[in-house]
C-alpha cells in the first residue's frame, strides 16, 4: 500500500470551532483506487474532516492534499478534482432528473460532446430510465441518492467524498449504492465514505474509526477484528442485563462488557477463564448461561475502541 | 468567469422561479396589483370636501353664497343644518370637514357696508386637508364678494373697483393641471421596483443555504462572481419587464405626460434595478435564512422608499438630519429621475448628479455582495 500513489494525505489535520476541537491532529492517507470507510458516532468529526478535505472548511492546523493540491491553499484546484455528496440531500428537488444533470454538467464544464453520453450513464446508474423528466422531489430516497452520486461524478473526478450517502435509505437501495461505489473504484476512483451502518464498513478496503475528533484506529476489516480487541470475546445470556453489566465491568480479568441486543458481549483478558464468569454473576444473584466464544464483529471492535478514552491511534 | 457556468446558473434559476408560485406571483402579479392600489389610492389632491351649511338668514344672497360653494367642485353638496347643536354634532361625528354659518343679518350688512362676516368652522384633525380646504373656502368667498361688489357697482352705474393693486398671474410649468397624480405615479413605479426586486432576490441564496443545495454548489468550481451574475440575470430581466409594465401603465393608463427619451428611461431603470437586486442579493448572502432575509429586505426597502425617497413627502421640507439620511436612499435618485424624465423631458446630461449617484450605489453594492459570498462553510 505504501508504494501506491497516495491521493488523499492528511497530516495533523485539526479543526477548532472556538474552544471546541472538532477534529484533532488527524493523520490519514488514502491510496489510489481505495475505498476507505469513515466510521464513528455522531459528532465525532467525520463531516468536518470531509469538508476540510473538500476545501469547504479551512483547517485550523495541519495540512492536507487531495489529488496533489493543498486544501487550504488551493481549494479551487481541489474542487476541480473531487466529487462531493454532502450529508443532506443536495440536488434541486424542484428540477427534473435531466435538469439537475444538465445543471451540474454546466457547472463542471463537461465537454459538450460528452454531456449526452454521461447523462445517459448517470440516468442508467440511478435506474431512472423513463423518469428523466420527473421532478426530483417525487423520487424515493434510494433513487435520489444514486442520482446525487451520478451528478457528483459527471466530471469524472479522481476522488470522491461521500458523507453518509446511504443514511435513511432502505437496505436494498443501500446495497445497490455500494455496487456503484465498487464499480467506480474498479475504474481507479479513490473514495472516502462515511457511514454509521456497520455492515457497510465490511465493504471497505480500510476502515478509519474516528471518535471525539481523533482517529482511533485504521485498518482493513479483518485486521481490525484480529488486532484491536486485545482479548477474547464471549457472548453471554443472562437474566438482568443491566446489573450483569455493572458487575462484570468491576470483575477481575474483564476488559470490557457491553450489551448487544438481548445478550452481553464480554471481553476477557487472554489469561482469564470464561467458565469463571457465571459463578461470579451468581454471587450477585444473576443467573447466566455458559459463555460462548465468538468471532468479534466490527461493531464489537468499535464499541471497545470508542469506550477506551484517549487511545493513541494504532498504526495500520 | 466562465460563460457556461454562468448560463447553467441563470437557466436553473429561471426554472426555479418559474416553478415557484410564490416567486412567480411576486414577479408578475405584484406590479399590476401595486400599480392599481398605489396609483389610485395615493392622491394628494383634496376634492369634494364634505360641507355643512347653517344658513340663519336664508335670503337670496345667502343662498347664492351657498350655491357658490357647491358649484366649485372643491366642496361636496352642502348638508343643510338648522341649529348650532347640529353644527357641533356634524363636526364631532366627522360628517363634515367644513361648516359655514351665515348670520341672520348677512345680506343687510353686506348691502349697507359692503363687507359682511361668514363664520367657517373646520375640523382640523387632518391639518393638511384643513389647510387646503381653508384656501378653497377663502377663494370661493373672495370670488363671490368680488362678483357681488361688481354687480352693485354696475347697478349704481359705476365701474367695479379692484381690490388691491398688484395682480398675480401665476403660470405653473411641467404639471400644468397641478395634478398630484402626475408627480406621484412616477414615484409609485420606483416604489414597486424597489420592493419587488429586493424581495425576490433576498430569497435566492438563502433558499440554497436552507435546502442544503448550497453545500453542493460551493463544492463545485463555480466562482462567487459567476454565481452572483448567473443568479441575478433572470431577476434583472424580470425587473426590466416589471419596469416596462409599470412605466407603460403610468404613461398610457394613468396618462402621466411623458416628455423625455425612452433611452434615458431604460438606462436609468436598468441602473436602479441593478442597485435593488444587489441589495436583495447582499442580504441573501449575509442572512442565511429565507425568512430573515426577506423580512430584512422589506424593512430595509419599504420604510426608506415610501418615507424618504421624496415620493410622497418632499425631501426639501424635511429637517436637515433626515435630509442627510435620504442621501442613502437609492430610490430618491430614481424618483427624481423619473419625475424629471416624465414631466420635464430631462436628458442624461440634466440628470448627471442622480445618475452618478445610482452608478456609485450600484458599484458599491455589487462589489460588497460579490465579496460577501464565501465558498466556505466557516
Amino acid at each position: 500500500m505504501t508504494d501506491a500513489i497516495q491521493v488523499v494525505v492528511a497530516q495533523g489535520l485539526t479543526k477548532r470551532f472556538g474552544a471546541f476541537t472538532a477534529v484533532d491532529r488527524l493523520d490519514l492517507s488514502i491510496a489510489k483506487g481505495e475505498v476507505v470507510g469513515f466510521i464513528g458516532p455522531n459528532g465525532a468529526g467525520k463531516s468536518t474532516t470531509i469538508r476540510m478535505l473538500c476545501g469547504l472548511l479551512r483547517p485550523s492546523a495541519g495540512r492536507a492534499t487531495v489529488a496533489g493540491f493543498d486544501v487550504g491553499r488551493a481549494p479551487e484546484a481541489v474542487r476541480e478534482h473531487i466529487g462531493y455528496m454532502s450529508q443532506k440531500f443536495s440536488l434541486y428537488d424542484d428540477l427534473t432528473v435531466r435538469e439537475n444533470l444538465r445543471f451540474f454538467s454546466g457547472l463542471y464544464r463537461v465537454p459538450r460532446r460528452e454531456i449526452k453520453a454521461r447523462t445517459q450513464v448517470a440516468i442508467a446508474m440511478a435506474g431512472l430510465e423513463g423518469r428523466e423528466d420527473a421532478l426530483v422531489r417525487t423520487l424515493a430516497g434510494g433513487w435520489k441518492q444514486r442520482l446525487a452520486l451520478g451528478c457528483a461524478i459527471l466530471h469524472r473526478p479522481p476522488v470522491l467524498f461521500l458523507d453518509e450517502p446511504t443514511s435513511g435509505v432502505e437496505p436494498e437501495a443501500r446495497r445497490k449504492f455500494w455496487d456503484l461505489i465498487h464499480r467506480l473504484t474498479g475504474e481507479g476512483v479513490t473514495i472516502l465514505v462515511s457511514t454509521h451502518y456497520m455492515e457497510e464498513a465490511e465493504y471497505c478496503n480500510r476502515i478509519a474509526l474516528i471518535n471525539a475528533g481523533r482517529l482511533v484506529a485504521i485498518g482493513s476489516p479483518g485486521e481490525m477484528r484480529r488486532r484491536e480487541l486485545g482479548g477474547s470475546l464471549y457472548e453471554l445470556d443472562c437474566s438482568t442485563l443491566g446489573a450483569a453489566l455493572v458487575a462484570l465491568r468491576q470483575a477481575p480479568g474483564v476488559i470490557d462488557a457491553a450489551i448487544f441486543g438481548d445478550k452481553l458481549h464480554v471481553l476477557l483478558e487472554p489469561t482469564a477463564i470464561a467458565a469463571d464468569v457465571p459463578p461470579l454473576l451468581a454471587r450477585q444473584g444473576i443467573t447466566a448461561g455458559a459463555p460462548r466464544a465468538i468471532v468479534p464483529s466490527l461493531e464489537d471492535v468499535f464499541v471497545q475502541l470508542v469506550s477506551k478514552p484517549h487511545t493513541a491511534p494504532a498504526p495500520a | 468567469m466562465n460563460a457556461r457556468r454562468l448560463f447553467a446558473i441563470a437557466f436553473k434559476e429561471t426554472l426555479q422561479i418559474w416553478r415557484d408560485p410564490r416567486s412567480l406571483a411576486i414577479a408578475l402579479l405584484m406590479p399590476a396589483m401595486q400599480m392599481g392600489l398605489l396609483g389610485y389610492g395615493v392622491s394628494l389632491d383634496i376634492k369634494r370636501v364634505p360641507l355643512c351649511v347653517y344658513d340663519q338668514e336664508n335670503s337670496q344672497t345667502s343662498r347664492e353664497l351657498v350655491q357658490r360653494f357647491v358649484a366649485s367642485h372643491w366642496f361636496a353638496a352642502a348638508h343643510v343644518l338648522h341649529d348650532e347643536r347640529a353644527v357641533r354634532d356634524a363636526t364631532d361625528s366627522g360628517g363634515c370637514i367644513a361648516t359655514v354659518t351665515i348670520p341672520v343679518n348677512f345680506s343687510r350688512i353686506l348691502a349697507t357696508t359692503g363687507a359682511a362676516s361668514v363664520q367657517t368652522v373646520f375640523d382640523a384633525t387632518d391639518a393638511n386637508t384643513t389647510n387646503i380646504s381653508m384656501g378653497y373656502a377663502q377663494g370661493v368667498i373672495a370670488q363671490t364678494t368680488n362678483d357681488f361688489a361688481a354687480r352693485w357697482a354696475a347697478a349704481r352705474g359705476q365701474r367695479a373697483q379692484r381690490v388691491g393693486g398688484i395682480d398675480l398671474e401665476p403660470r405653473v410649468w411641467f404639471n400644468e393641471g397641478l395634478d398630484s397624480r402626475n408627480f406621484i405615479i412616477p414615484g409609485v413605479v420606483a416604489v414597486i421596483l424597489g420592493l419587488i426586486g429586493a424581495q425576490l432576490t433576498s430569497l435566492t441564496v438563502s433558499r440554497e443555504w436552507e435546502r442544503g443545495t448550497m453545500e453542493q454548489l460551493v463544492s463545485t468550481p463555480v466562482t462567487a462572481l459567476e454565481l452572483m451574475i448567473g443568479k441575478l440575470t433572470p431577476y434583472f430581466l424580470n425587473g426590466l419587464f416589471d419596469a416596462a409594465f409599470c412605466l407603460c401603465a403610468a404613461a398610457f393608463w394613468f396618462r402621466v405626460p411623458f416628455r423625455g427619451s425612452i433611452g434615458t428611461l431604460i438606462l436609468t431603470t436598468a441602473l436602479f434595478t441593478l442597485v435593488v437586486l444587489g441589495i436583495g442579493y447582499l442580504l441573501s448572502v449575509r442572512i442565511r435564512s429565507q425568512l430573515g432575509a426577506s423580512q430584512m429586505a422589506v424593512t430595509l426597502t419599504m420604510m426608506p422608499i415610501t418615507l424618504l425617497s421624496g415620493y410622497t413627502f418632499p425631501i426639501d421640507q424635511m429637517p436637515a438630519p433626515i435630509r442627510a439620511v435620504t442621501l442613502l436612499v437609492h430610490a430618491r435618485y430614481y424618483v427624481t429621475i423619473l419625475r424629471a424624465v416624465f414631466l420635464k423631458g430631462s436628458t442624461i446630461a440634466d440628470l448627471a448628479t442622480p445618475i452618478l449617484a445610482l452608478v456609485l450605489y450600484a458599484a458599491v453594492i455589487t462589489w460588497i455582495a460579490a465579496r460577501s459570498f464565501r465558498k466556505r462553510l466557516d
